[in-house]
């Protein structure tokens, strides 16, 4: 188990990161999604809402097929690395992020907007006071898109390729020992899987309910 | 006496429907009009497009004597009370100075000025509470030292008493005519309620079907209303 801090560092800086660009893509998107007014906003709604539910060994293969030595971008020599992981799982997270986001604001009191308007409110003022209205089902998105990348393991596994010491992470390495019939190392990385997606999300809930007092 | 807002030949359409259409009307500075009518008679949708929330198809809305300020300008220069108090789940002081804190006034002040505002609605006791624990009469009057706190050239009440029980609405009524007398604060005060108006109004319009049908000072209008519409709406008969 030497390995193990390293594999879990990795699990988290992969998982962390892609869940922060999601949340720069998400947030944004959602917003848009859910306040704006365009063709084609509820075919677009039902994109993201379909993509809360891609299964992501269906995103390793997409992303391992972009970034294969010979696929479109196969010249970025990023299959393998945790690079490739990151770019999955914000694939992944991404559509969760918008998707729980767009609700958010949805479930608002859609005259609120008149009422910031009407009180002076720019429309950067309007929004940033909607998404603080919505920070606890917002923290809750935030919540769903680092739990679903840390602990989806087909995606991880088809574009990092489970390498030790470079891709390895804490659900690779769970798969892996699972396969060679080492089950009591596998319920060790698993303890430890969970026992850090435990207190990342607690982190998350208790800023979420400090807002609420 | 000078018009602070001016409104001419002024077409609002809806899915292809016109559902406001005003000659004019003008509103002189310290002037409360009381705009009254039944359910779809456009008194929502005036009020809207005064506040420069909703887009008018034809026609101008001269503030102050022009018509070229920017919809943010324009918007901070007036301020809003909706029918639903619609306050933030922050404490009755944050939701208090929110507008002010959209112009970028410093927060000591805007406490400040918050604070004062509460005090004279009667709730600054309530100033640390949240805003989600205050009850219908109370989140009315954090509204209303909402809007008060900006010293708006000109304020606009859509029906803010409408969900309040009689005793808190006929309490509120009262210390809302005072400030506005104290204050002289040029108000819209969009009604269906013919005794509020006639409370509150220096003058009075009367709207039907997308269109004002009579304005004037409540009395007048009571005693003389100018067609068989205006009457049958007031409860009165033509004299």
């Amino acid at each position: 188990m030497a390995d193990l801090f390293p594999i879990t560092l990795l699990s988290l800086q992969v998982s962390i990161l892609a869940t922060l660009i999601s949340l720069l893509i998400g947030l944004p998107l959602g917003t848009i999604l859910a306040l704006g007014k365009f063709p084609g906003r509820s075919f677009l709604l039902s994109i993201v809402n379909t993509g809360m539910a891609l299964p992501p060994v269906v995103v390793g293969l997409f992303v391992a097929m972009m970034l294969w030595r010979s696929g479109p971008l196969g010249d970025l020599r990023l299959i393998y690395t945790p690079a490739a992981i990151i770019i999955a799982q914000t694939i992944i997270s991404a559509p969760v992020v918008t998707g729980l986001t767009a609700a958010a604001l949805q479930q608002l009191n859609p005259r609120l907007r008149l009422q910031l308007y009407g009180l002076g409110a720019s429309r950067a003022q309007m929004v940033l006071s909607l998404w603080r209205e919505a920070r606890l089902p917002l923290l809750a998105a935030l919540m769903a898109g680092f739990g679903s990348v840390i602990s989806e393991v087909g995606a991880s596994m088809m574009v990092g390729g489970n390498i030790r010491g470079q891709t390895r992470v804490l659900t690779t390495a769970i798969v892996l020992e699972t396969s060679k019939g080492e089950f009591e190392r596998a319920i060790a990385l698993s303890a430890f899987l969970l026992t850090i997606t435990f207190l990342v999300n607690w982190a998350l809930t208790v800023i979420q309910q400090r807002g609420r007092s | 006496m000078t018009a602070l807002i001016e409104v001419r030949d002024l077409l609002v359409r809806r899915e292809k429907q016109t559902v406001l259409e005003i000659e004019h009307l003008a509103v002189q500075k310290g002037e409360v009009l009381a705009v009254v009518g039944p359910n779809g008679a456009g008194k929502s949708t005036l009020f809207l497009t005064l506040a420069r929330l909703l887009k008018h198809e034809r026609g101008t809305i001269h503030f102050n004597g022009t018509d070229s300020m920017s919809t943010l300008e324009y918007r901070r220069r007036i301020a809003l009370v909706l029918q639903e108090p619609l306050l933030l789940d922050a404490s009755v002081r944050e939701n208090a100075a929110i507008g002010l804190g959209f112009r970028g006034i410093p927060r000591v002040d805007s406490d400040r000025r918050a604070g004062h505002w509460l005090e004279r609605m009667g709730v600054a006791h309530l100033a640390d509470r949240s805003a989600r624990r205050l009850s219908g009469g109370e989140s009315q009057r954090v509204s209303l030292a909402r809007a008060f706190v900006l010293e708006p050239e000109l304020l606009l009440l859509d029906e803010p008493f409408t969900a309040l029980d009689s005793p808190t609405r006929a309490r509120l009524l009262e210390d809302l005519k005072a400030v506005l007398a104290e204050t002289s604060t040029t108000t819209i005060f969009i009604t269906h309620d013919l005794r509020e108006a006639e409370r509150l109004g220096t003058r009075m319009a009367v709207m039907l079907n997308g269109r004002v049908h009579q304005m004037g000072e409540p009395r007048e209008v009571f005693a003389h209303p100018a067609d068989a519409q205006v009457a049958e709406f007031l409860g009165t008969t033509l004299g």
